[in-house]
């Protein structure tokens, strides 16, 4: 007997961990009850769910839906390229700023700020904002965009140039060679294959969010998307649901290819 | 003569690499270009810019603090309870997902292909766009918001999860295989341990990322704390409007703070 208590056990009960997922069992019980979902009202769905489908096919392809489509997926593509081309440009700086070892203590606590800030809202939220102030139309969701891209580049850019190799910096400091030519030719090359990497990242989801700002008014597909939807043309809008899976799956292939390039 | 074995000037890539770049360089610029070019701004609009963004400001402050009791406290809990359990349901659905796609654990082509496929149409429709379609199936509530986080995310966390078992070592797997474990206990005593920071890792990313997104689900009707804005954006109340943002950032900011804590913790 006494052997066999002194042999710890090989698969140990924890008991606390045990305990947490049963609060979390508790919870979910707790807050389905709360947001009154039911099976009945489960069950109602599907079949509402069958008859949205049978509406939904087969996709309308006439003439006049399928011009509507191609001006509204160009202005979202449009507004993804500025988007990221210049929330990229404004993100360098930032992201330079923000960059603890670069950068001076106020300096790089300012910039963390900005980015808190441009990260912490949704871009559909943005857009609400910049339609008031510019008004309906792609604008509003080109800016909105690249406070997106901003937070989310610079963020990510400030970190990576954390991490880059002291020594070659040094190296071009000793020669003289003054703040620009040490970020051209000492950063740089150490930071351009994750950068690439991050900017094509950021293309990715800016061209998933252009299709959604024009739902608040900020231009490209997104407003004819939720025409289509409060009209109860669901053909239509299959139509449109396909085109945009079939360019973002498009670009996902071309950004594998962009990346090997920069490696 | 024997070529450019020892070139005079040091050149850091090979030509085709420059000329790759160059394509790509310049393939930027002409997007660029062309989008500068052809898209639709209206400058009228723009001449009153600075007026307008001074008038947003001037009408959202004040904060209409009598609005926080009546409306929108209870709208944050629906919001959040809409993040967690879409989350957790994304979770359910997405891991035998992942088991299916992890190539070391399907052999199957066409079965990985299907879980490719489905990790891929998750991510492509935004989350705003599942809403529609699933306020078109549920009715308007939380019910269709649960639903559009949980396929949203399903993406985001089977193909992450999927890679991370692709990494498992096989050494526990083959020992315990050797031991004659059943399949389940394989997964469960093999798997398991290896894949959990990662799991946890990204159960708590894509957590942060839902509270955010289920913030603006109710701007199509899926409930939450968007419903209010969506309210107060259309009687033009600003001042609720102000106090709704105010709030969703404390939430986004609480919430960081959480998951970096537990991250720390459970990592």
């Amino acid at each position: 007997m006494t052997t066999r208590s002194a042999r710890p056990e090989a698969f140990p009960v924890d008991w606390p961990k045990r305990l947490a997922w049963i609060a979390l069992a508790v919870y979910v019980v707790y807050a389905l009850s709360t947001l009154d979902v039911s099976l009945d009202r489960i069950l109602r769905g599907f079949s509402q769910a069958a008859t949205l489908f049978g509406r939904m096919f087969p996709p309308n392809v006439a003439p006049d839906k399928v011009e509507l489509i191609t001006t509204g997926m160009l202005e979202s593509l449009q507004i993804a390229v500025l988007a990221t081309f210049f929330g990229v440009l404004l993100s360098l700086p930032l992201g330079f700023a923000a960059a603890r070892n670069l950068s001076p203590v106020w300096l790089a606590g300012a910039a963390r700020g900005i980015i808190a800030i441009c990260r912490s809202f949704h871009p559909v939220i943005v857009a609400i904002l910049f339609v008031k102030a510019v008004g309906f139309g792609a604008l509003a969701g080109i800016l909105a965009l690249i406070v997106a891209t901003m937070g989310f580049v610079s963020k990510l850019f400030a970190e990576v140039v954390e991490e880059l190799n002291a020594k070659q910096v040094e190296a071009v400091r000793a020669t003289g060679a003054p703040f620009f030519n040490v970020l051209i030719i000492a950063v740089m090359p150490q930071v351009m294959a994750r950068f690439v990497g991050l900017t094509v990242y950021q293309f990715d989801s800016n061209l998933r969010n252009s299709t959604m700002v024009g739902i608040v008014g900020g231009g490209g597909i997104g407003a004819p998307l939720f025409t289509a939807y409060q009209r109860f043309d669901f053909d239509v809008v299959l139509t449109i649901l396909l085109v945009i899976i079939a360019l973002i799956m498009m670009f996902e292939m071309v950004s594998a290819r962009i990346r090997r390039v920069f490696q | 003569m024997t070529g450019p074995a020892h070139p005079r000037i040091w050149q850091r890539f090979t030509p085709q690499e420059r000329i790759a770049r160059s394509i790509l360089y310049i393939l930027t610029i002409i997007a660029v270009v062309w989008s500068l070019r052809t898209i639709d701004i209206i400058p009228e609009f723009l001449y009153d810019a600075p007026e307008q963004t001074a008038d947003l400001f001037k009408r959202m402050w004040p904060f209409d603090w009598a609005f926080y009791p009546k409306a929108i406290h209870a709208a944050l809990i629906e919001t959040f309870h809409i993040a967690t359990l879409g989350t957790i349901l994304a979770i359910l659905l997405a891991l035998p997902l992942s088991f299916m796609a992890a190539r070391n654990f399907t052999r199957n082509p066409v079965l990985r292909w299907l879980a490719q496929f489905i990790f891929v149409s998750s991510r492509s429709v935004n989350s705003l766009i599942w809403a529609l379609i699933f306020v078109a199936i549920f009715g308007p509530g939380a019910l269709a918001g649960v639903m559009s986080i949980a396929v949203r995310s399903i993406g985001f966390v089977g193909k992450l999860f999927g890679e991370a078992l692709e990494e498992a070592q096989r050494g526990p797997l083959e020992a315990l295989t050797a031991t004659g474990a059943p399949r389940s206990m394989i997964l469960v005593k093999g798997y398991w341990p290896q894949v959990e920071p990662a799991f946890w890792s990204i159960a708590l990313l894509r957590w942060d990322i839902n509270i955010r997104e289920s913030a603006v689900l109710g701007l199509v009707g899926a409930g939450g704390i968007g419903v209010a804005l969506d309210a107060a954006l259309n009687n033009l109340y600003w001042d609720q409007v102000g106090l709704i943002l105010a709030v969703i950032f404390a939430v986004v900011i609480v919430t960081e703070i959480v998951t970096s804590f537990l991250r720390s913790r459970i990592l």
